[in-house]
């Protein structure tokens, strides 16, 4: 149970650092942040109560303090400026609309990745390796945005096959509207995975035992399927579980791209109404989440493979 | 016999840059990359029309001999503004990479070699950045700071060391299990001479191939936030902007918001060229 006690451990680290950053985020403003929020012409008196309610006015250790026993005994991370409803309360509500595009974003995203690198590793050095290599220099050159747009005008406006924006009415619509988005995501996530799976690939491809499976004359389909798969998807799942965080950021900027009406678009609406303990609140509980998935990865990895938990 | 080696023998760079020329990767990258530069630099002398004048009169314009991109709602010429945009946008880029690559490099190189309790505690922060979602920090961090190039400057400086300082440390840690390493030190020479003298010269290949990576990176971070609002700020023009200012007319006039992004993916499939051929040149894969 070694292994499990260090992930944790590491994992409580990596939270407690997380809030301290989120914490550290309001006081890296240069000047009073909490002009910075009202802006220029803001009177003395509302700038006073603004430094009073996000207790600005006490001693930054004390501040610090406060904070973290509020965030880790009553999960409590600040109030909306506009609302004054609780931020996790109006996280909470747009979380499932997220949730749902990460999860099909994910979906897709393996099932480009895995046949592309599949391929390219069978046939390495050449015409098809060449080929699927390409794919991940152009990728990582598109902006994920961009590509959304462009998806939009081929599947939405030139092919008319899928809807541009937003979420239908009807119970089927919300998967059909969150198709486009998802593909978006799921190809800015691809070029790294497809680089280091194929790596993992021919690692496993060149393993003694699959010589030896060769050599018992398997059939070549059953040994990829049956043996050389299943050896390369633990270092796929943790190449996933290491990403995570990247596939969340892109997928709060898609968001914006087909006004769905996710974190990220809570995001970007509390940015343009300077709510900063909402956008505070959003960068912590997408970080938080982050390291939930980051352990539950490892522990997931640690329990296919034995090897990691041996050491 | 010696002397007719040394003379066949051509110049390390010559025999560098003969190596580099079979590199189709690396030609192709750089070709791309200096095409994307020179037009930027020279922007003032090749844009067509001045990237700010506005003719409402002859607004979304379809391309033609006399606009090859079109124009945008304001009647504006797109060319030159994409032309101008890739002058602000790569200066932002290069600007912004170098106080992180840097750090990354530093970091990482005093990670990788002292180990210990200092490795460990470089470690933990490392840890703790990744767990971010990126584009999320970012914004935080801009948001916080304030938008435009300042922002994006503050961002990067604090956030932008952390990928490269991961790699020079993995790389440093395997140099530092190599028996010459210790040599070095055992021969009686400092520590800040071993790891400036002796390791970093052997990490700097891999540094500016990542370096190639991470000006890619913050280009598209730069159009992202500029797409976002949060970048650079109108008027000056900025393919962000123009690809968010463009999204508008998407079903109409497809070229408004599509031609800019192709500018920013030339921009970047060069760069991503120039360090997958970097990369091969100096046998690091």
């Amino acid at each position: 149970m070694r292994w499990f006690g260090r992930s944790l451990l590491a994992a409580i680290t990596v939270a407690l650092g997380v809030v301290v950053c989120v914490f550290l985020l309001l006081r890296i403003v240069p000047g009073d942040p909490a002009r910075m929020i009202l802006g220029e012409q803001a009177t003395t008196a509302s700038i006073d109560a603004l430094r009073e309610q996000l207790g600005l006015n006490l001693p930054i250790g004390q501040q610090l303090l406060s904070y973290l026993v509020g965030v880790f005994t009553r999960a409590d991370i600040g109030h909306s400026l506009v609302t004054d409803q609780p931020v996790l309360g109006l996280i909470l509500t747009r979380f499932p609309v997220t949730l749902l595009l990460v999860g099909l974003a994910v979906l897709f995203t393996v099932l480009i990745a895995v046949p592309l690198a599949l391929v390219a590793a069978t046939h390495k050095d050449g015409p098809l390796d060449h080929v699927v290599r390409i794919f991940p220099t152009i990728g990582m050159a598109m902006p994920a945005f961009w590509v959304g747009l462009i998806l939009i005008l081929v599947f939405g406006v030139a092919l008319r096959w899928l809807p541009v924006g937003g979420i239908g009415a009807s119970p089927t619509d919300p998967l059909r509207s969150l198709i486009l988005p998802a593909l978006t995501v799921a190809l800015g996530m691809s070029p790294p995975l497809i680089r280091s799976l194929r790596e993992q690939l021919l690692e496993v491809l060149d393993a003694d035992f699959v010589v030896t499976l060769h050599a018992a004359r398997l059939g070549a389909t059953s040994i990829i399927v049956r043996h050389v798969l299943r050896n390369a998807a633990v270092p796929a799942l943790s190449l996933l579980g290491v990403n995570v965080a990247y596939l969340l950021g892109g997928t709060l900027v898609i968001e914006k791209v087909f006004a769905i009406n996710g974190m990220g678009a809570l995001l970007f609406s509390s940015i343009s109404t300077r709510d900063f303990p909402v956008v505070q609140g959003i960068t912590l509980v997408s970080a938080m989440g982050v390291v939930v998935i980051s352990l539950v990865t490892d522990l997931l990895v640690a329990t296919l493979d034995p090897r990691i938990r041996a050491v | 016999m010696s002397t007719a080696t040394a003379v066949a023998a051509p110049r390390p760079f010559m025999r560098w840059l003969r190596r580099a020329r079979r590199s189709p990767a690396l030609v192709a990258g750089a070709f791309l990359l200096t095409f994307m530069v020179t037009v930027s630099v020279l922007a003032p002398i090749v844009a067509p029309y001045d990237p700010e004048t506005q003719n409402l009169g002859n607004g979304l314009a379809a391309p033609s001999a006399s606009h090859w991109f079109g124009t945008d709602q304001l009647g504006r010429d797109i060319l030159s503004r994409v032309i101008w945009a890739g002058r602000t946008d790569l200066r932002i880029a290069v600007v912004a990479a170098i106080i992180p690559f840097v750090t990354g490099l530093v970091v990482g190189l005093v990670s990788g070699y002292a180990g210990g309790r200092i490795d460990w505690v470089i470690g933990r922060i490392v840890d703790t950045f990744v767990a971010f979602p990126f584009y999320v920090l970012i914004i935080a961090i801009v948001f916080a700071t304030g938008t435009g190039e300042n922002g994006i400057f503050i961002a990067y400086a604090l956030v932008g060391w952390i990928s490269s300082a991961r790699v020079i440390r993995a790389k440093t840690r395997a140099l530092c299990r190599e028996g010459w390493v210790g040599a070095a030190y055992g021969g009686g020479l400092s520590h800040p001479r071993v790891v400036a003298r002796h390791l970093l010269p052997n990490v700097l290949p891999q540094a500016v191939v990542l370096l190639m990576t991470e000006i890619l990176l913050i280009m598209v971070a730069v159009v992202t936030l500029g797409y976002l609002g949060l970048g650079v700020q109108p008027p000056t023009p900025d393919w962000g902007t123009m690809i968010s200012d463009g999204q508008l007319f998407l079903a109409t006039k497809w070229w408004i918001p599509s031609l800019p992004g192709l500018a920013v993916v030339t921009t970047g499939v060069g760069l991503s060229l120039l360090g997958d051929g970097l990369a091969d040149v100096w046998r690091l894969r």
